[in-house]
Order: structure tokens, then C-alpha cells, then sequence
């Protein structure tokens, strides 16, 4: 697995500039600036501001997490980018020309945002080889889905995939019947079967052994560069070695943003973060 | 990806499983379709070839009640497509069941004739009520053709249209079953008044014949049998085809993990709605065969209950399985015309015993018991050798 995995990082890697390219190429226009852009964006529920005028941007490529206390608006953040929750005001933009307020969730996901639960949710009475199909990159309509059928080279990609994600040999298994940490690595193959240009991690590697911890952060850093990846994740190890700039969220804001080790020195960091 | 690297065992597309079908294999559907086929064969065969003396005979109304239960298992593959497949419990069923079988009365009271009580040409209803001439809606009714697309499309845009604002307005779980419950009510308010011009709580009944057929004539009765067997047949092959397709798995998908399914990219609004007008239209398909057999339809088809003893039919037989909402039509219904003639008070308690056994015991119905024995058997077989 460590091979597979090695080898898809040098891979991507080398593929890099082909990947930016093919980001171009497809709806997101990103020629001028970053792919995600969020701009003054405020949330309220019944009068509690899970996001206070949050501004944030996230580069073609780049590999950001997210982190800060419980409650600072992590998770409300990924449902505005999602359409999940509309915010009462501000803007929040895919490349320069999709504004992902006004999308619903099925036309953001199309428009290439791909997003992981914090609970790891795929389709438990399915098997494993039946989540990829569906993820998959396709026509979604209703009137295509009672035609469809899998040809050799959609079959392929997700022999492919299960290889990937270390899920080759339980591909007829139920999804159910997967420990928690199958399930979280079945969860991200499925994101990476839609082909988003930008994925949303939400605590990816919580329940993973520090084995599988290890190579989910190989997997994120070999797919930055051809993707755009926001992380959102408690596990300051798994930060670490993930290595991108960090951005610190509090009371809906950005509180700091820099590289691990900086934002780790910053005072007001240490105070909000260990309550000191 | 690179070329696959020796070192690595090579995922072969080839090694891998079909997308698909649960436990019923081809042999086993086959073996089905047989049973069904020689039982659609051998009961009209019984009625009308074989001696009314002989011990094999079987009686008119025994035909009546197996096409009767035969419509049932209709509306179960129906129910079982919206609520087992797809998550959506509607407790109102019946209407759409009933909007059928009242399409298709309104042919067979034009074709009374004036054979009526009142030997007029409106239905005897209308007479009594002094109308002089029938309501606008009553059109073209005196043709077959017209009743039976009336079957079909009556309870479809009924569905299609109710179920586009529910769904669009993510209207989910107890809150949609309760209206869909308040919905049937309503249309039973509806047609217990006579203005309606649908016969008011006496409804539909005293049908003479059917397309110049004597209704009541054995050949007509097994006739009309043998088509709902074949009926039935082609919606199981339908509901076998459509679960086992890739639509049939983002329904199951969507009852799970809705959420998910938005977020590969899917709308859930227009696979709800394909199956819940589709679900509806196999109900009034059911009702349009079951009111010729039965000879009566009134409003109390349209009854809160109705609907909820569909539920009961499904939970009993097992949920998304292919077969078990046959087996709960049949088990319930069956109990039923032998309790309802045995102990006339009982039938109730029978029926709320049966719905907690199933609750209780059979989470997964008569099918899942079944499965759940044969797999127990496998394992001791297994543990012996």
C-alpha cells in the first residue's frame, strides 16, 4: 500500500502543472486568484454568531488547515462553502465567476467541491465497490441514473481507486461492515471519484490508527498542487506533518494565519486555543 | 496513476463485483416467476375446467379473493418502492389505490347502461341527486381507453404535483407521512359528498359488465384474474429491474445518507419524485383491476386505516426486499378473510398483534426471518463438515 501510495504522491506531483491546466480547463476560472474566497461572511442562529464577518482565502493548490477551539464556526464555515447554510451576509466565491451563495448543494458539488463529513458517512446497505460508482464523476440526473452502466474504463478508475484507498479486497464488503477508519478512507476515495478541484476534510483522520493517520497525510500532501485542500482537524501531529499554512479560527473569525509552528507561538493563539 | 507497478498486486477491473442485485439471484427469480405463472394458470384452470363437485374445484369467490389479494400485492411493490427502497413512509396510499378503482368505476357505471334502478342513462346516484345531466369530469367515461388512462394519470399528477412541493420543501420523515395521511383523509371528506358527483358513502357498485363482457360471468372473472397475475408479474420484473439499476441504488442511498447524496452531486428532489409518481401510478393501476373483481368501490378505500394496513403488509413481509411485500399482502390478507369469517371481533387485535410481532421480532419481516434460518443452516452445515 505504502508503494501505491508513494507512487500516486510522485505521480501527482510530477503531474502537477498538468493538473493546474486541467482546472482551467473546466468550469472553475481561477486564472486570476484563488480558487476559494470568502469575504466578510456572518452566520447567526438565533443570535449566536457562529461566523462574525470571516474572511479567507484559499489558493489553486494549496493545502490549508483549519483549526481552533470547539464552537469557533469550523463546521459552518464548510456548510456556507457547501450551500448547506446560507449566510445573512457577505460573499463567497469558487475561482472568480461562481458564487456559491446562490448554488444549492448538488450544484456546488457538480461545480467541483468535494466535502468529507465529520462522521464518516458513506452508504452503509451498499458495497464498497458501490460507493465509488456512485461518487463517481458523471451525468447525475435522474433519467441518466436508470440507464447508466458501468463501462470498462469507469470500472478501471475504480479498480484504480480501491487500490488507492487500501480497499481492493473489500470491494464486494458492505460499507457497514467497515471499521471506522475503512470507512473515513472509503469517504475520501469517494470524494476523489467526483474529481473536485477543491476538497473540504472535516477532521479526516479522527478514529484512525497512527498507522493509517501516517498515510492519509501522504495521500493529502501528494494530492496538493493538482487539488485545493482545506482540512479541518484537531490532531496537531496530523497538522504537522500535513506542513501547509494554518489558519486559526475564534468566535467566527480568523484569529491567526500562518505556518504550525509561528501560529503555535502566537499569545493570543495560546490563550484562546489551551485557555490559558 | 502510473502503470501499474509489478510489485504491487494489479487491480484488475475484472476481479471485481457487479453492481447489483442483494440475495435473489437469477435462479431464484426465476423459480418465483414460475410459481406465479402456474398460480395465474392453475386458478382460473381450477375454477372453470374442473367439475363444481370435485374436491379441486375452486369456488367464484375464492377467484374473487385471489385477485383481489393479487391487486394488494400490487400496491405493496409500490409501497415497498417509496418506503423500504427510498426511506419515504406515506400513509396515504390508499388514495391513489382508490383514484384507480374509481377511474375505472366511472366506465363501468356508464356501462350500465339503462339497466340502472331508474332505467336512466346517468348512473341511478345522479338520478336520485335530480341531476339532469352529468358533471363536466364525467366526459368521454363511457370509453374504456379513457377510464384506464384516467387510472393512470389521475393518481400520477395527483402524486407528482403533491410530491414536487413536499420534496422540493425537504418535507421528511413523520411530518411527510402525517400529511400524506391528512391528504387521503381529505379525499375521503370529498367523496363522501354526494355534490362531489362520485356517489357520495354508497360510491360505486352494481356493475353490469365490462368492454360488452358480463361482469359477473366466470370466463370474465377469470379473465380479469389472469390479467392481474400478468400485471403483477411485469410490475415485479419492473421493481426488479428498477432497484437493481443505478437509480435504485442512489434511492437507497438517499434513504441512508441524504446528505452524502447531495454532496456526490445528486439531487434527490427529481429520484423522490420519479419514484413516488411512479409508486402512485402502480397503486392506481392496482385499484383500476381491483374494483371489476370486487364489484364495489366507496370512500372508505380512501380511509386513514387503509393506508396504514399497507404499511403493516410491508413491515410483515420485510422491507426493500424484492419478494417480502408479496408475502405480506398475501399473509396479512389471506389471515384476514379467514378471521373476519371466523371471529368477526377479532380481526383487529389480530391485525395490532401481527404489526407488534413484526415490530418486535421481525425487524427485517418474514423474508429477513427466512434469511436469517437459511444462513443459520448454512453455518451448522458448515460447522459439521
Amino acid at each position: 500500500m505504502s508503494e501505491l501510495l508513494a507512487r500516486a504522491a510522485s505521480g501527482d506531483r510530477e503531474s502537477a502543472p498538468v493538473g493546474y491546466a486541467r482546472v482551467l480547463g473546466e468550469g472553475v476560472d481561477t486564472s486570476h486568484g484563488p480558487i476559494l474566497y470568502l469575504d466578510d461572511i456572518t452566520v447567526s442562529f438565533d443570535g449566536f454568531r457562529a461566523l462574525n464577518k470571516l474572511t479567507l482565502t484559499i489558493d489553486v493548490g494549496e493545502l490549508r488547515c483549519i483549526i481552533g477551539p470547539n464552537g469557533a464556526g469550523k463546521t459552518t464555515m464548510m456548510d456556507v462553502i457547501t450551500g448547506k447554510t446560507r449566510p445573512d451576509s457577505g460573499t463567497a466565491f469558487f475561482g472568480q465567476t461562481i458564487d456559491l451563495t446562490r448554488l444549492s448543494e448538488p450544484e456546488i458539488a457538480t461545480a467541483g467541491i468535494g466535502r468529507k463529513f465529520q462522521k464518516p458517512t458513506v452508504f452503509e446497505p451498499l458495497s464498497v465497490f458501490e460507493n465509488l460508482e456512485l461518487a463517481m464523476k458523471t451525468d447525475k440526473r435522474a433519467r441518466h441514473s436508470l440507464r447508466a452502466k458501468l463501462n470498462s474504463e469507469a470500472r478501471d478508475r475504480i479498480a484504480e481507486m480501491l487500490a488507492r484507498i487500501n480497499l481492493f479486497d473489500s470491494a464486494a464488503r458492505l460499507a457497514g461492515e467497515l471499521s471506522h477508519g475503512q470507512k473515513q478512507w472509503l469517504e475520501i476515495g469517494m470524494l476523489l471519484m467526483q474529481e473536485p478541484q477543491l476538497l473540504l476534510l472535516d477532521e479526516p483522520v479522527a478514529g484512525m490508527t497512527d498507522h493509517e493517520t501516517a498515510k492519509t497525510a501522504e495521500l493529502f500532501v501528494s494530492l496538493a498542487g493538482s487539488h485545493s485542500l482545506v482540512v479541518v482537524e484537531h490532531d496537531m501531529d496530523f497538522v504537522e506533518r500535513l506542513g501547509g499554512k494554518v489558519t486559526v479560527l475564534h468566535e467566527g473569525s480568523v484569529l491567526a494565519e500562518g505556518p504550525l509552528a509561528e501560529v503555535q507561538q502566537d499569545e493570543r493563539v495560546i490563550e484562546v486555543y489551551l485557555g490559558r | 496513476m502510473n502503470a501499474a507497478n509489478p510489485a504491487v498486486h494489479p487491480p484488475s477491473a475484472a476481479q471485481l463485483p457487479v453492481p447489483g442485485h442483494g440475495p435473489l439471484g437469477p435462479r431464484g427469480m426465476a423459480a418465483v416467476l414460475v410459481a406465479l405463472f402456474v398460480l395465474v394458470v392453475l386458478v382460473p384452470v381450477l375454477n372453470l375446467a374442473v367439475p363444481a363437485d370435485s374436491a379441486l374445484h375452486l369456488s367464484a369467490s375464492t377467484v374473487a379473493l385471489a385477485g383481489k389479494i393479487m391487486c394488494y400485492m400490487m400496491v405493496a411493490l409500490a409501497m415497498n418502492l417509496i418506503w423500504g427502497y427510498t426511506g419515504i413512509l406515506s400513509l396515504g396510499h390508499g388514495l391513489f389505490f382508490a383514484l384507480g378503482g374509481y377511474a375505472m368505476g366511472m366506465y363501468l357505471m356508464r356501462s350500465i347502461g339503462r339497466e340502472g334502478v331508474y332505467q336512466s342513462d346517468l348512473p341511478d346516484f345522479m338520478v336520485f341527486l335530480d341531476w339532469k345531466e352529468l358533471p363536466w369530469y364525467w366526459s368521454f367515461t363511457e370509453h374504456f381507453w379513457y377510464a384506464a388512462l384516467l387510472a393512470v394519470l389521475v393518481p400520477g399528477v395527483l402524486a407528482l404535483v403533491f410530491g414536487f412541493f413536499a420534496f422540493r420543501s425537504r418535507i421528511k420523515g413523520v411530518y411527510f407521512s402525517i400529511i400524506t395521511q391528512a391528504l387521503t383523509l381529505a379525499a375521503m371528506l370529498l367523496f363522501f359528498r354526494n355534490e362531489t358527483g362520485f356517489g357520495g358513502n354508497n360510491g360505486f357498485t352494481d356493475f353490469k359488465r365490462i368492454l360488452g363482457f358480463s361482469i359477473t360471468a366466470p370466463e370474465t372473472r377469470a379473465t380479469l384474474f389472469a390479467i392481474s397475475g400478468a400485471v403483477l408479474i411485469a410490475m415485479l420484473l419492473f421493481v426488479r429491474w428498477l432497484t437493481g439499476s443505478k437509480f435504485g441504488r442512489i434511492l437507497t442511498a438517499i434513504r441512508d445518507a441524504e446528505p452524502r447524496v447531495m454532496f456526490c452531486g445528486y439531487q434527490p428532489l427529481y429520484y423522490k419524485l420519479t419514484v413516488w409518481t411512479i409508486s402512485a401510478v402502480m397503486c392506481g393501476i392496482a385499484g383500476a383491476l381491483y374494483v371489476p373483481q370486487v364489484g364495489i368501490i366507496n370512500p372508505g378505500e380512501m380511509s386513514p386505516a387503509n393506508s396504514i394496513e399497507i404499511a403493516v403488509w410491508v413491515a410483515l413481509g420485510g422491507r426493500a426486499t424484492l419478494l417480502g411485500p408479496l408475502f405480506g399482502a398475501g399473509i396479512v390478507n389471506g389471515a384476514k378473510s379467514w378471521f373476519t369469517q371466523a371471529f368477526p371481533d377479532m380481526w383487529l387485535f389480530f391485525l395490532g398483534a401481527l404489526f407488534i410481532v413484526a415490530t418486535l421480532w421481525l425487524p427485517n419481516g418474514v423474508v429477513g426471518l427466512w434469511q436469517q434460518l437459511r444462513s443459520k443452516w448454512q453455518a451448522n452445515k458448515e460447522d459439521a463438515a
